[in-house]
């Protein structure tokens, strides 16, 4: 090969997209930056973090190596193994804080769900993707099967959260696979109907707890509400500048809670306030843009799909995460992707993004 | 594998189907954000204001600092009440390692009584970890400095200084002093009704009585405040800004502890009350009521067992300087004289004969004299001198009630003495309206000869008393009796109690002069009843004894002190001054079911003037206390 066009192509020979790289790269420093005040400038929880972030990393890379090709064929494998596994979790599961997630393996804990995130995608988009699109009735009612066997599964464990990503990524499958406008209007009616028994039968206490205290959190401000009300003052007393990195009260004196985790988005807009949020924002703009510009010229409807429905999950996280710290949305468990501090929540979004950078390179090294 | 495809695939048209969902997709992404940043100007520009008041109001506390009691001296400048460190014991549960093992090796130095350790480990269980508790309660110095030579082995515990009331002289100046004790609800409401409850939110204790409560306000100060930074637990991360608290004046009273030390030590194991006043200001020199007791008790919570033991027969929890109701008996003979004087029932040169009794025309009751042979012919002066009975009997029932009672109403009588203590009484100055309301009943001419000698319904206070003969030694000039003299503020002195009532005033004021001769006669004659008590001192004293019945005795019946009970044997009264010619002291004796005036109260006013009148009078205390 000549020295030009080696030049033009080390990054794709590496398999990696270099604009969602760089981004994704700024996230994490601006992970860094913000754990780090969340944590009380916590060292030895710093080191905890960039180790991860590292395994992330590479999790990325090495799955941008694999081909969609070899991809689709461990689909079913790992959706199998992925289902039996959760089967697993409700039967003998290691418990802890009430929820029932893991897998003991001996050497390290498990979580099936986080398998899932990426199985179930990848299982419906090669389902879906066999076929002709717009896929037919039938195919779309095997299609949600795929995806509400898991995730009522995962509900179960019970992690509402996990199962509203793992659902939504299925269903953005068949979204873009261009289920019917017509079919999506009765859908969202009939999910509409079904919220009532699903609240009143669906639903664990704690979890409608927290949607009741999401509709008025002053009614109960130092029970269940104290998550929301402090996690607003931090946001709003944050203002427009910030009060500046390591200054924020409601985060370095503790009145934020999980602030390193779920709300980190808090800690962020107290200190950075509306500016650094619009910076985080529009880097997450761009990431899914790019991200859905690579789906669109993917190689084939696997990849397409595949590579749309986790970019829609993304930003899924990205919403669920914001609406509930500032107080559109009930508290749900769901990290600020990129940025929360969490081991393996991250290690599976990185892979998903491996996964797209694989499907974005993979079609270029057809064209050459 | 997968060729049962049934058609071929139109990839161009299903990449156009993709690409317009994942547009749509992307705008319905940005739809979203729109909602999240709407959502966060919000928050973060519309309601800033409101959210950073809340975040202040979250992590900064404000914290009330007690100011220094002030402290009260005597006229002298000693000491009468101080601010003393108590050292506590206190440990801050989340800093000890292993508590068990530490209050273990604690108690092998420092006594830990069972109960103290229960308490203590349930005080931890109901308060954060971080917070402070008391595990003993005023250490002494030995267990203060044992406890810090081995401090350095018990991280988490920590021996803490607080200030707390106390009282030098203990039970020597309890009922003129009072003292504070632990403020408690109900005083509490009261301060929150005067709007003072913000200036006693750090403060522990409270005047309770005597000048620590009259003079609350000055003593206590200005709360002063400390703004902080705490985290969500409560834990002081720094200090913001400070405030400090304004002391509390410091009180000097017109007390002289010498004096007030004799008072106590004259009256020893007898009931009774001891007032001595300043004649030109209207000062108390000493205010003392025996049986006394230890204030300090009170300071740190009297124990149950200690209470109970105050409530005895003796009453110490009365002060009967100002409290005791005794009828004032002979000591207002020298006042009743001015009044028959005054309304020309008598004059100076007048003489009666005394038969030894009192009988109204066609009564057979007798009233009789002390002595019961008589006084023989008796004038003004020898009735005062020899304090005869039936001279005042006939002068008070042909007085009538109603003079004499507004009369005495002029000095004091029936009415508070307005003394800077609230414990106190207005006893009882007999009128007809008073009959009336007390008894429903009319006012019988009798009733008035036994209150010529200031028996019958007539009661007085020793301070009222004490009044009484000050405003007559001083010519109806008119001090009130007074505790405290000048408040002190850093160098700011402010004199209170210097006002002066309206002077009782004579039609003839030459009658001032011959009742106060009489007094001086009752110490310089013989035959005076003060006489024996008073002889050989180097000052010039005048005064009056009184000897009141407690029991009526019937008629034909002589009184004989070792067949009554103890609580019905005569009081013993005795006031005077000196020098006679400028006094300069008035005394005021009472002294409960133990004889007589002449012979149990004057030989205690001696004591007292000796005291006042020596050239060296701490001296003279020391070899008359120890």
């Amino acid at each position: 090969m000549t020295a030009l066009h080696d030049k033009r192509s080390i990054w794709m020979r590496m398999h990696l997209d270099l604009p969602l790289l760089i981004a994704i790269l700024l996230m994490m420093a601006g992970s860094i930056t913000v754990v780090y005040s969340a944590s009380g400038q916590e060292s030895a929880m710093m080191i905890r973090h960039m180790t991860r972030m590292g395994v992330a990393i590479i999790a990325m890379v090495v799955l941008a190596q694999i081909p969609p090709a070899t991809l689709k064929r461990l689909t079913i494998p790992m959706y199998c193994v992925g289902l039996l596994m959760l089967v697993g979790v409700l039967l003998f599961g290691v418990s802890s804080k009430g929820a029932q997630r893991w897998l003991d393996l001996g050497l390290t804990r498990f979580q099936p769900s986080e398998l899932m995130k990426l199985a179930v995608p990848m299982m419906v988009a090669w389902y879906i993707g066999r076929k002709h699109l717009p896929p037919r009735p039938l195919h779309l009612i095997f299609g949600f099967a795929i995806v509400m066997l898991p995730t009522l599964l995962i509900k179960e464990q019970p992690d509402l959260g996990t199962s509203i990503l793992i659902a939504s990524s299925g269903i953005f499958v068949l979204f873009l696979s261009g289920l019917s406008w017509r079919l999506i209007s009765f859908l969202s009616a009939a999910v509409a109907l079904a919220a009532w028994p699903f609240w009143q039968y669906g639903m664990h206490a704690y979890q409608r707890q927290r949607v009741l205290t999401f509709l008025d959190p002053e009614s109960d401000p130092l029970g269940s509400g104290y998550h929301i009300i402090q996690s607003k003052i931090a946001i709003g007393s944050g203002g427009v500048e910030g009060k500046g990195w390591l200054q924020g009260t409601q985060s370095q004196l503790e009145f934020l809670p999980e602030r390193h985790t779920d709300f980190i988005f808090s800690v962020l807009s107290e200190e950075f306030g509306l500016f650094g949020v619009c910076i985080l924002l529009s880097l997450y703009l761009f990431i899914i843009g790019r991200s859905l510009y690579i789906a669109v010229n993917a190689q084939d409807a696997f990849g397409k799909l595949l590579a749309g429905a986790l970019t829609l999950t993304f930003f899924v996280y990205i919403f669920v995460n914001i609406g509930m710290v500032s107080g559109l949305l009930p508290v749900v468990g769901v990290p600020l992707p990129l940025i929360s501090y969490g081991g393996t929540s991250m290690i599976t979004l990185m892979a998903g993004f491996g996964i797209i950078m694989s499907i974005a390179t993979d079609k270029r090294m057809l064209l050459k | 594998m997968l060729k049962q495809r049934p058609t071929i695939r139109d990839h161009s048209a299903e990449a156009n189907l993709f690409a317009r969902r994942a547009f749509v997709g992307f705008v319905f992404v940005l739809g979203l954000v729109a909602v999240l940043i709407t959502n966060l100007y919000n928050i973060q520009v519309k309601d800033h204001q409101d959210y950073q008041t809340r975040s202040n109001d979250n992590r900064i506390k404000v914290i009330p600092i007690a100011p220094n009691r002030g402290l009260i001296y005597d006229r002298n400048g000693v000491l009468l009440a101080e601010n003393k460190p108590v050292y506590n014991l206190e440990v801050i549960p989340e800093e000890v390692d292993n508590l068990e093992k530490s209050l273990e090796q604690v108690s092998q130095l420092i006594t830990i009584t069972e109960q103290e350790k229960q308490d203590f480990l349930k005080d931890i269980k109901n308060t954060r970890r971080f917070k402070s508790q008391v595990l003993k309660a005023r250490l002494d110095e030995a267990d203060v400095a044992t406890f810090s030579v081995n401090q350095h082995k018990f991280p988490g515990f920590s021996i803490e200084a607080r200030l707390a009331r106390y009282y030098p002289f203990g039970d020597t100046l309890t009922h003129a002093l009072g003292y504070v004790a632990k403020l408690n609800r109900k005083e509490l409401n009261k301060l929150e009704q005067e709007e003072q409850a913000t200036n006693y939110r750090a403060t522990h204790d409270i005047g309770k009585l005597g000048i620590e409560k009259y003079y609350e306000q000055l003593l206590h100060g200005q709360v002063g405040s400390q703004r902080v930074e705490v985290n969500n637990r409560g834990r002081v991360i720094r200090t913001l800004s400070m405030l400090p608290p304004q002391p509390g004046s410091d009180l000097v009273l017109t007390l002289d502890i010498g004096l007030q030390q004799i008072a106590q030590h004259a009256l020893k194991d007898m009931r009774g009350a001891v007032v001595v006043m300043d004649a030109k200001d209207g000062g108390i020199l000493a205010l003392y009521s025996n049986p006394s007791y230890d204030p300090n008790l009170f300071v740190h919570g009297i124990s149950s067992k200690n209470y109970k033991a105050l409530l005895n027969p003796d009453r110490p929890l009365i002060n009967r300087a100002t409290q005791g109701r005794y009828a004032p008996a002979s000591t207002i003979k020298p006042h009743m004289a001015i009044l028959a004087l005054e309304e020309n029932m008598v004059t100076e040169g007048t003489t009666m004969w005394d038969p030894g009794f009192f009988q109204i025309q066609n009564v057979e009751h007798k009233w009789r004299d002390w002595k019961r042979w008589g006084h023989g012919h008796v004038d003004v002066y020898k009735a005062i001198e020899e304090s005869c009975d039936t001279y005042f009997y006939d002068t008070a029932y042909r007085l009538g009630i109603t003079k004499i009672s507004n009369f005495m109403a002029r000095f004091g009588f029936g009415d508070l003495s307005g003394i800077d203590i609230h414990e106190e009484t207005t006893a009882i100055l007999p009128s007809k309206e008073w009959k009336e309301n007390r008894f429903k009943e009319s006012w019988w001419r009798g009733d008035t000869i036994s209150v010529g000698i200031g028996q019958g319904y007539w009661t007085a206070t020793p301070i009222q008393i004490a009044n009484a003969t000050n405003i007559l030694v001083n010519k109806g000039i008119n001090h009130p009796p007074h505790l405290a003299q000048v408040a002190k503020k850093e160098d700011d002195v402010t004199q209170i109690n210097n006002e002066e009532k309206p002077p009782v005033v004579l039609n003839n004021p030459d009658n001032w002069r011959i009742a106060i001769d009489a007094m001086h006669n009752t110490v310089t004659k013989v035959t005076g009843t003060a006489h024996k008590a008073f002889k050989g001192v180097n000052y010039d004293p005048a005064g009056k004894t009184g000897t009141a019945q407690v029991v009526s005795i019937a008629q034909g019946e002589k009184y004989d002190a070792k067949s009554l009970k103890e609580r019905q044997r005569d009081n013993a009264i005795y006031v005077g001054f000196a020098p006679y010619n400028n006094p300069q002291i008035v005394v005021s004796i009472v002294v409960e079911n133990n004889g007589g005036g002449s012979t149990v109260g004057a030989p205690i006013a001696r004591q007292l003037m000796d005291y006042y009148f020596a050239a060296n009078p701490v001296e003279l205390a020391r070899n008359n206390t120890l």
